[in-house]
């Protein structure tokens, strides 16, 4: 009877075939635990200190309330100082744009020049700034506090924005570099027989047809810049703590009752700028981190 | 380069000017602060700096002291076991996500942006779900206890022994989403045409990934085993967060050693000694590298 | 006997129609090439008949056999692709064996058919070396001897020789012919290059937009083409078209009149609009031309001389004419020289339906 069927048209293929049931059933699973996090946060944040004692730390807020958001925000406690995460948030909005914007500017330029103006010795150069990347901080973190120090910078913002300058340098030449690089040269011979020179070829050729490369520089710092928590904790004074500084000592600190859901809310509140702009940037998140990953 | 070949050379040090100054920020961060500052640790790693750098040198002392502090020795363990399972699990991890995702799924983007997401959080924060997870006594452990598991115990992170498998729990969620991402970019460059001739030869898909793909894959493996590296060693936020090195020191990691001599408890001499060491881990780790990647390619 | 048969096929991608209810029947042992510009759905129509695309509708037998459901491997089929697709960590003989060890062939035997196939190919010195020790050309001959290894009926080629330089492409279509003339095996063969199409194949089928236009030899392709877009694909320099009327055994067109004395109309001889095609070598200069039905004297407007011939632009009837003239033939611009041709070489169009009158 079976044979009696001629086949034509396409294979029949059950709609839940093993094959797919284990593959989905696995994707489906995986992605739970990886959103469960995020989750418990979220509920977490939602309810009221007798609920959270009581209750199962995965169960929905019966009663949902916004109070844990508001104390996180402004006054949560570290130490005697109960101004909430409010201060660091600000703290890290004004570390972050002017490191943004330096790092971006002074590795797009280094990257142009790698790029198209190779001169004797800069792909040596090149090559300390990549292998330096593989160097642990902490082996520089100290001749960073004297070279501060000297400049008298060394524990105000100025000094932390030089620091992510410095340390964001490597990836962000490199990411630059590669991109002029595969801008035809053709283009940039032209533009040198017109007579245009260094400047003039960066700011009005290779600068309005690199966006997409500055959003992704930007998104990469961002995040990173925003994450950090080493070289805030090291070159700023507790009243300039970044916000993950701040939280961490909110959170951890020991004095008075652990209030669970102002921590789970000020964690997130800390969380929420680079989830943003995860979300709001989707594919260009992932090329800033795979151009991370390429190796130099 | 075009700059190179011009007929009319301007004498040495003015030629291509313009380059020069806008590459200096990069040559002085390069000089300075790598190689300078790296240099200068090493060398006051021999001496007996306490709350200030001195230039009384005493030999090995430091290193001496620093390999028979219990503290370190305890990081040290805690970074090797980390280490082990961390490059393992999120290879491991990484690859198949990454490999059931190029399977031409339905909703791949709504899978590849929640396994990812964690990445775009900072360790600090991750540290802090996790810790809240783990409680004991509203965690995932009463929970389980609640559902008439009496006994069940899962409580890493106030036991010593079990502590560092408790932050490996929380650093293997935030990170196997960024090699997920490197490995399916990776399979995504395969071409289509190797696949095709493996179903003409009647190879099965799961033996095609381990005896062609996986094999074609090793420079993916090799940059993301580098990336999982210098990661492992950088290990800070996530244990400060997480678990501040507690319980007592079990959950020690080097990098906050050294943070610790250097800055807390104004011991520079030990913290030189310290990174010193993390350094030398990272070449150990480099070189083999560097000889598989820019060795192989001169030979092919 | 039919070796492939390909029944009603269709494919679809959605709403997009890929192949449009295909019928062919391939007998044994012939050379078979799938022709078309990119996107008309040649390498679809093969990677179809190889089992790698799931069809909407329709049968594929080979070898008397439906394979519509069969997987790749279970279709008696061998396929070379355009990348080569070796198996880059695999020594060249790892390449031709990994196939027959996973079907659990017997070590004599597989050693036996890798040992012949390397024979036949001649990549004997080749066995032990890495595909990325090899030139295009030896890779080729890889890819070549893993389908040769499966012992198969019917070889499937997708674009292979396209990786390569001309010259190294020239040989291997060369040594192509000569394994189809020697193992007789069925060979559908996926080009977009019209030469190796002509050289190569017993049959051509040449498609556009999912169909196929015409599946007919070389020859008849090349002398009798079906419709308007085959005349103008097959043939470099291009045919030459005019646009005009058919009108009493002759073809009016901006102002000339030809005659079609000997043209052979495919059913009775219809007046009415049509294109008028006649390929550039067919057209003949100087003394001879003047018995011809059709003369013309036109101005040389422009000369291309290739060495083994000449190509010469001039205007006829307001439209270019290329006219391909013997490769030392005395021609500069401006020349006054008279052309002419023979209507029975020409070929005649449907204006609307462009298919061939």
């Amino acid at each position: 009877m079976v044979d009696a069927v001629i086949p034509r048209g396409p294979k029949p293929r059950p709609r839940f075939s093993r094959t797919n049931i284990m593959l989905y059933g696995t994707l489906i699973v995986v992605a739970a635990y990886y959103a469960l996090p995020l989750y418990v946060m979220i509920v977490t944040s939602l309810k009221g200190m007798p609920e959270i004692r009581i209750g199962n730390i995965f169960a929905p807020p019966v009663e949902v309330t916004y109070q844990p958001w508001v104390k996180a925000w402004s006054e949560a406690c570290t130490g005697i100082n109960c101004e909430g995460l409010s201060r660091g948030f600000w703290n890290s909005v004004q570390i972050l744009i002017p490191s943004v914007i330096l790092s971006i500017a002074i590795a797009s330029v280094n990257g142009y020049a790698l790029a198209n103006w190779k001169f004797k010795g800069s792909e040596v150069f090149f090559t300390i700034l990549i292998v330096g990347a593989f160097i642990p901080y902490q082996v520089m973190l100290y001749p960073l506090v004297i070279i501060l120090r000297e400049m008298g910078l060394y524990g105000n913002i100025w000094g932390l924005v030089l620091v992510h300058t410095i340390f964001g340098m490597p990836i962000l030449t490199l990411l630059f570099r590669n991109y002029f690089t595969s801008v035809p040269e053709e283009l940039f011979k032209a533009a040198r027989v017109d007579g245009a020179g260094f400047w003039g070829i960066y700011f009005r050729i290779m600068l309005p047809m690199s966006l997409p490369i500055f959003v992704v520089a930007i998104i990469l710092q961002v995040t990173g810049i925003w994450n950090d928590f080493l070289f805030g904790v090291i070159y700023t004074k507790p009243a300039d703590y970044p916000m993950t500084v701040q939280l961490n000592n909110i959170v951890n600190s020991v004095q008075g009752v652990k209030e669970y859901n102002v921590n789970m809310a000020a964690t997130l509140l800390t969380g929420l700028v680079p989830l943003i702009i995860y979300f709001a940037s989707g594919k260009l998140f992932v090329r800033g981190i795979a151009a991370g990953a390429v190796k130099g | 380069m075009s700059s190179s070949s011009n007929a009319r050379k301007p004498s040495g040090l003015f030629r291509n000017l313009s380059a020069k100054i806008a590459s200096v920020p990069m040559v002085l961060t390069a000089l300075v602060v790598f190689v300078g500052g790296t240099a200068w640790t090493v060398l006051y790693s021999f001496t007996s700096s306490k709350l200030l750098p001195k230039t009384n040198f005493v030999g090995l002392d430091q290193y001496e002291r620093l390999w028979s502090t219990r503290r370190w020795l305890i990081s040290i363990e805690n970074l090797a076991v980390y280490g082990f399972f961390s490059m393992i699990f999120t290879l491991v991890i990484g690859f198949t996500l990454a490999a059931l995702l190029d399977r031409k799924i339905r909703g791949e983007n709504v899978f590849r942006t929640i396994f990812l997401y964690p990445f775009a959080l900072s360790f600090v924060v991750t540290g802090l779900a996790w810790q809240w997870i783990l409680n004991p006594d509203l965690g995932v452990q009463s929970v389980v206890r609640s559902l008439g598991w009496e006994s069940f115990t899962f409580n890493p992170l106030n036991d010593p022994d079990i502590v560092i498998y408790g932050i490996l729990i929380a650093g293997l969620w935030q990170g196997t989403g960024l090699i997920m991402v490197i490995m399916l970019a990776g399979l995504r460059g395969i071409d289509e045409d190797i696949w095709k001739a493996a179903r003409v030869d009647g190879i099965g898909t799961v033996k095609t990934y381990i005896r062609v793909i996986i094999p074609m894959m090793r420079p993916v493996f090799v940059t993301a085993l580098v990336l999982i590296a210098s990661g492992i060693i950088k290990i800070y936020d996530l244990v400060v967060a997480q678990t501040n090195g507690g319980p007592g020191i079990a959950s020690e990691v080097p990098a906050k050693y050294v943070i610790n001599y250097m800055f807390r408890a104004q011991n520079l001499g030990q913290g030189f000694a310290a990174s010193t060491m993390m350094l030398v881990s990272v070449i150990v780790i480099l070189i083999p590298w560097a000889y598989l990647e820019f060795g192989g390619k001169k030979r092919g | 006997m039919t070796s492939v048969l390909v029944k009603d096929l269709t494919l679809k991608f959605g709403a997009l129609t890929v192949l449009d209810n295909l019928n062919i029947d391939i007998p044994e042992g012939e050379f078979l090439v799938l022709l078309g510009a990119s996107g008309c759905g040649k390498s679809t129509l093969l990677n179809c008949i190889a089992g790698l695309l799931d069809v909407t509708d329709g049968e594929i037998h080979i070898n008397d056999r439906n394979v519509t459901w069969e997987e790749p491997s279970g279709r008696g089929i061998g396929m070379v692709f355009q990348s080569y697709a070796l198996y880059p960590q695999m020594t060249v003989e790892g390449n031709l064996s990994f196939g027959l060890k996973n079907a659990r062939m017997a070590k004599a035997e597989i050693k036996q058919r890798v040992a012949r196939a390397a024979e036949i190919l001649q990549i004997e010195p080749l066995l032990h070396r890495k595909p990325a020790a090899l030139s295009g050309g030896q890779r080729q001959r890889v890819a070549i001897g893993r389908a040769l290894v499966r012992d198969v009926d019917v070889f499937l080629f997708d674009e292979p020789l396209s990786n390569l330089d001309a010259k190294l492409r020239a040989d291997l279509r060369v040594e192509i012919k000569r394994l189809h003339h020697n193992l007789k095996n069925t060979m559908i063969y996926v080009t977009h290059d019209q030469v190796e199409a002509m050289t190569l194949a017993d049959r051509i089928a040449i498609m556009k937009g999912g169909i196929i236009q015409q599946l007919d030899t070389p020859t008849e392709i090349y002398n009798r083409p079906r419709n308007k877009y085959v005349a103008g694909f097959i043939g470099s320099p291009e045919i030459n078209f005019f646009e005009g009327e058919v009108e009493q055994g002759t073809f009016a067109t901006g102002g000339e009149r030809f005659s079609l004395e000997g043209y052979a109309f495919q059913g009775a001889a219809t007046a009415g609009a049509a294109w008028l095609g006649i390929r550039p070598e067919h057209i003949v200069s100087g003394g001879s031309a003047k018995d011809l039905p059709v003369t013309a004297e036109v101005t040389v407007d422009i000369v291309e001389p290739m060495g083994s011939d000449t190509l010469a632009w001039a205007t006829l009837a307001g439209v270019p004419l290329r006219i391909r003239m013997d490769g030392q033939a005395a021609v500069s611009t401006g020349d006054r020289i008279l052309i002419g041709f023979d209507p029975a070489r020409a070929s005649l169009f449907d204006k609307t339906t462009e298919e061939r009158l």
